[in-house]
């Protein structure tokens, strides 16, 4: 990525997570993966974090670290907001 | 039986609670001057203490605003309105005055080791730690140090419990016992486990060890090492050295440095620190 600001590790941590998000719905049955989509980007989207604020921001990786967790089982077919 | 047999139990079982209402409302003053007409036995419930008044100061932290600091919230509760330990003041706290108030608790008697947190800067069980009489000083609550939060006083046990499970807590036999009998232990090989079954899992010792803050994914800590040396010890275990061999690597058990935190903190009163030094001394010699 040549002419990018560079990341601290922090962003690219939050980056690894949303794309293993996006990895996990792609899992999920083809009919049920837009439900899995707007739920990520709700989930991410909804807090307005300052970018210095790491302790908050690494509390949010965490809890979003379980949630993937719990979603990227098999058993899981579908999500509803 | 008849009916007769029946009212005057019946009828004091109906008036109990009429007196006791008569009773409580008695402490009036107006009452007291009416009744000098007609003197009645002396009142023998203790009358009203003055309250006093304790500070408490919680910890308090709510996920749901993740972005607000973590910040310590005053409670003042009536000692004398209020039983002997913190656990009491606590649930009193959340019935009464702040039902948002979130803490762990169940059996209030210290075996269920739920209410672990840190009362007056040391790990203690909230249902064994009694309050300070001394109401000029505040109480200081807060959970447990360097664990993630859940909210307020309640820790995130995944990963203690995840390592518990890695050491394979339960009787692992190669040869099981002889048909149709259970396992036999002698009462000497049975007194080798005291003070190590009594521990109830509260992680208070674990949590109060430094070695354990810096290296909580590596470092099983004191509450874990002390129940895999409990299964090592089992004299109806066969898989002793097995369990020893799994841990030998730089961190499992090694990370122990005897501080000794964990004898000093735990509320059972039981000693990790003695128990991780038999597993490294049986290491030494397996």
């Amino acid at each position: 990525m040549a002419g990018a600001a560079r990341r601290s590790g922090l962003q690219q941590d939050v980056i690894n997570l949303y794309r293993s998000c996006f990895r996990a719905a792609r899992q999920k049955p083809l009919a049920n993966r837009p439900h899995f989509y707007t739920f990520i980007r709700q989930q991410f989207r909804q807090h307005n974090l300052r970018k210095n604020d790491f302790a908050t921001i690494e509390y949010m990786l965490r809890r979003g670290k379980r949630q993937l967790e719990t979603y990227s089982s098999s058993s899981i077919q579908d999500v509803h907001l | 039986m008849s009916a007769a047999a029946l009212r005057p139990a019946l009828r004091k079982q109906f008036i109990a609670p009429v007196a006791s209402i008569a009773r409580s409302l008695n402490t009036s003053a107006t009452t007291h001057m009416a009744s000098t007409t007609n003197p009645s036995p002396p009142d023998n419930t203790p009358a009203m203490k003055e309250p006093m008044y304790k500070t408490f100061e919680i910890y308090r932290w709510n996920p749901d605003t993740p972005a607000e600091k973590p910040t310590l919230q005053e409670y003042k509760v009536d000692l004398n309105a209020c039983g002997p330990m913190i656990l009491d003041a606590l649930i009193k706290i959340k019935n009464e005055m702040d039902p948002t108030l979130t803490f762990r608790r169940s059996c209030r008697e210290g075996i269920c080791g739920s209410c672990a947190m840190n009362i007056e800067g040391g790990n203690t069980l909230a249902c064994l730690a009694r309050i300070d009489r001394n109401v000029s000083k505040p109480v200081k609550i807060y959970p447990l140090p360097n664990m993630h939060i859940v909210k307020d006083l309640v820790p995130d046990l995944t990963n203690f419990y995840k390592q518990y499970k890695s050491i394979e807590p339960y009787l692992k036999q190669k040869t099981g016992p002889p048909e149709g009998k259970e396992n036999l232990q002698s009462i000497e090989d049975r007194k080798k486990l005291d003070g190590l079954y009594e521990c109830i899992l509260c992680a208070c010792c674990s949590t109060s060890c430094p070695s354990y803050w810096w290296n909580q994914d590596e470092y099983l800590g004191p509450a874990v090492l002390m129940q895999a040396y409990r299964w090592m010890a089992d004299s109806r275990d066969q898989f002793g050295r097995e369990r020893r061999d799994k841990l030998q690597d730089k961190y499992s058990i090694y990370r122990c440095h005897t501080i000794m935190n964990c004898a000093k903190t735990c509320p059972k009163g039981l000693n990790p620190g003695k128990a991780i030094a038999q597993i490294k001394k049986d290491m030494a010699f397996d």
